[in-house]
């Protein structure tokens, strides 16, 4: 006889449904982080190779929506926590053990610095700027002197922080579809991609958008191999981790996970820019406008779908 | 010292008891609770078994809700008794979010709330509400490392299992079987 298990369990109605604790705020969070991420990672690598001359738009005019992306994103981290008058004492201690104590740290240097990388170049996106205090001026010829260094920084927290919005969620062992240490990676390259669609869609040359879409295209196939890669870890995991991936293969989920994120976030897009490489001639806002689609909804997709995943008993 | 709590499944049921001396001992805002009863049926027909557990936290020995707190509101302190300052708490949810065994809730005045094993009563030498008000006594309290406690006796000669083992959290509420 068929074996059937009947799980009444417990039933809160004030505390059970809100267990799902992370609304919208979290998963628009990891992805202006990680979009901020991309930005700044590129513009201090194109800075360091000295080519500011050539890819003028990564290096120069995308980082200015960099401290945007950032600031949105603190904005909406704010408004997720419960217990908002305190959110200072995440400032009054640092905890190793605990990833989103390094990573408000990551965000208290890394949001400055994305500010002020876009101040030095003011100047020159609004020809005629002047910065009225005297201070203000020397302050900005003494920084422009370090941009080098600033660009190598840049890009060591811009990986600290894509690598933070994906271990933001592995550190909870009780959500089996988080916890697992791909997310790192993953988010890093989600978020570098999606840095790049960004670039892209704004850069005007035509050589700058076909180096940037070249590098998104290696991106893009990382980023489907760590997908993979992840589905199949899970797969050769317990009972728990298992049924996390069933609910990208057969369950809730699969059908906005595959449409949304694989077709249309990463397959589609890649697709068009090898098109692109072959003579086609496609509007460059196609491709970026479906990648950064296709992060946001991997975000708001593993988000909600590792807040249903638990251990079994 | 090592507090815990050992649950007869086969004494317990299921009355509810314990779930409202924790609300009126601890002041637990109407409709929330710090502990719950789990009632599990399974088996078919004509094989059928029931299982009630009165559950809450878990107060584990390596207690993820503690490592994953941003601020340290989550902490340890003697007995091993997971607590939670609550001006130190911002809300963040990530001890909900690590907790295997769902024991915490967000409090309608924004921090995090959960089991305290009415440390406030053990400083008076009580033991916890609701091992106090058990009506079939199926709750056992004590101190693990007091071979004659009240948890070390009852976990003695009977056998006994904990929730989800393998979330490797060391656990210290003991289900009797």
């Amino acid at each position: 006889m068929k074996e059937e298990l009947f799980v009444s369990g417990r039933n809160i109605p004030n505390i059970d449904p809100y267990l799902n604790i992370w609304h919208w705020e979290i998963p628009i969070y990891l992805f202006l982080g990680g979009l901020a991420a991309g930005i700044m990672f590129f513009a201090g690598l194109f800075y360091v190779m000295g080519k500011e001359k050539e890819m003028v738009t990564t290096v120069k005019w995308a980082p200015f929506l960099a401290p945007v992306a950032l600031v949105v994103g603190l904005f909406a981290l704010f408004l997720d926590l419960k217990h908002q008058l305190f959110f200072w004492r995440l400032y009054t201690t640092i905890r190793i053990e605990s990833p989103m104590s390094w990573g408000a740290w990551t965000l208290m240097l890394v949001t400055p610095l994305s500010l002020i990388w876009a101040a030095t170049y003011v100047k020159e996106a609004i020809p005629g700027w002047n910065w009225r205090f005297s201070i203000l001026k020397k302050l900005e010829a003494q920084i422009i002197k370090y941009r080098i260094h600033m660009a190598w920084v840049m890009m060591g927290l811009a990986v600290i922080l894509g690598v933070y919005t994906g271990i933001l969620l592995s550190a909870f062992n009780a959500r089996p579809l988080w916890n697992t240490s791909i997310l790192g990676p993953l988010f890093l390259v989600s978020g570098l991609s999606t840095g790049l669609a960004a670039t892209m869609w704004m850069s005007k040359s035509h050589h700058e958008r076909k180096v940037l879409s070249r590098i998104d295209m290696v991106l893009i196939v990382v980023e489907l191999f760590l997908i993979i890669h992840l589905l199949m870890g899970m797969l050769a995991a317990g009972q728990a981790q298992v049924e996390a991936a069933q609910l990208f293969l057969g369950g809730e989920f699969t059908v906005t996970f595959w449409v949304f994120v694989i077709i249309l976030g990463l397959t589609f897009p890649v697709t068009l820019e090898i098109l692109e490489l072959f003579g086609y001639k496609i509007p460059i806002w196609i491709p970026s406008l479906l990648i950064l689609f296709g992060g946001l909804m991997f975000r708001m997709i593993m988000v909600e779908a590792g807040q249903i995943t638990r251990f079994l008993y | 010292m090592r507090y815990a709590m050992a649950i007869d499944t086969k004494k317990c049921v299921g009355c509810g008891d314990c779930v409202v001396a924790c609300q009126t001992e601890n002041n637990v805002p109407i409709g929330y609770c710090r502990d719950w009863i789990v009632e599990n049926v399974s088996g078919s027909y004509p094989n059928v078994e029931i299982e009630l557990r009165s559950e809450r936290c878990n107060h584990c020995d390596n207690a993820p809700c503690v490592r994953c707190c941003p601020t340290g509101a989550s902490h340890i302190v003697e007995g091993g008794i997971v607590k939670v300052t609550h001006n130190e708490c911002i809300g963040c949810g990530a001890c909900i979010q690590s907790c295997p065994y769902d024991a915490r809730y967000s409090h309608p005045d924004g921090y995090v709330d959960k089991c305290t094993f009415c440390d406030h009563r053990l400083a008076k030498g009580q033991s916890t509400a609701c091992v106090e008000v058990c009506p079939t006594s199926c709750l056992y309290f004590g101190d693990l490392e007091d071979p004659n406690s009240d948890v070390s006796k009852a976990l003695k000669n009977r056998s006994w299992k904990v929730l989800a083992p393998e979330a490797g959290t060391k656990p210290q509420l003991y289900f009797l079987t």
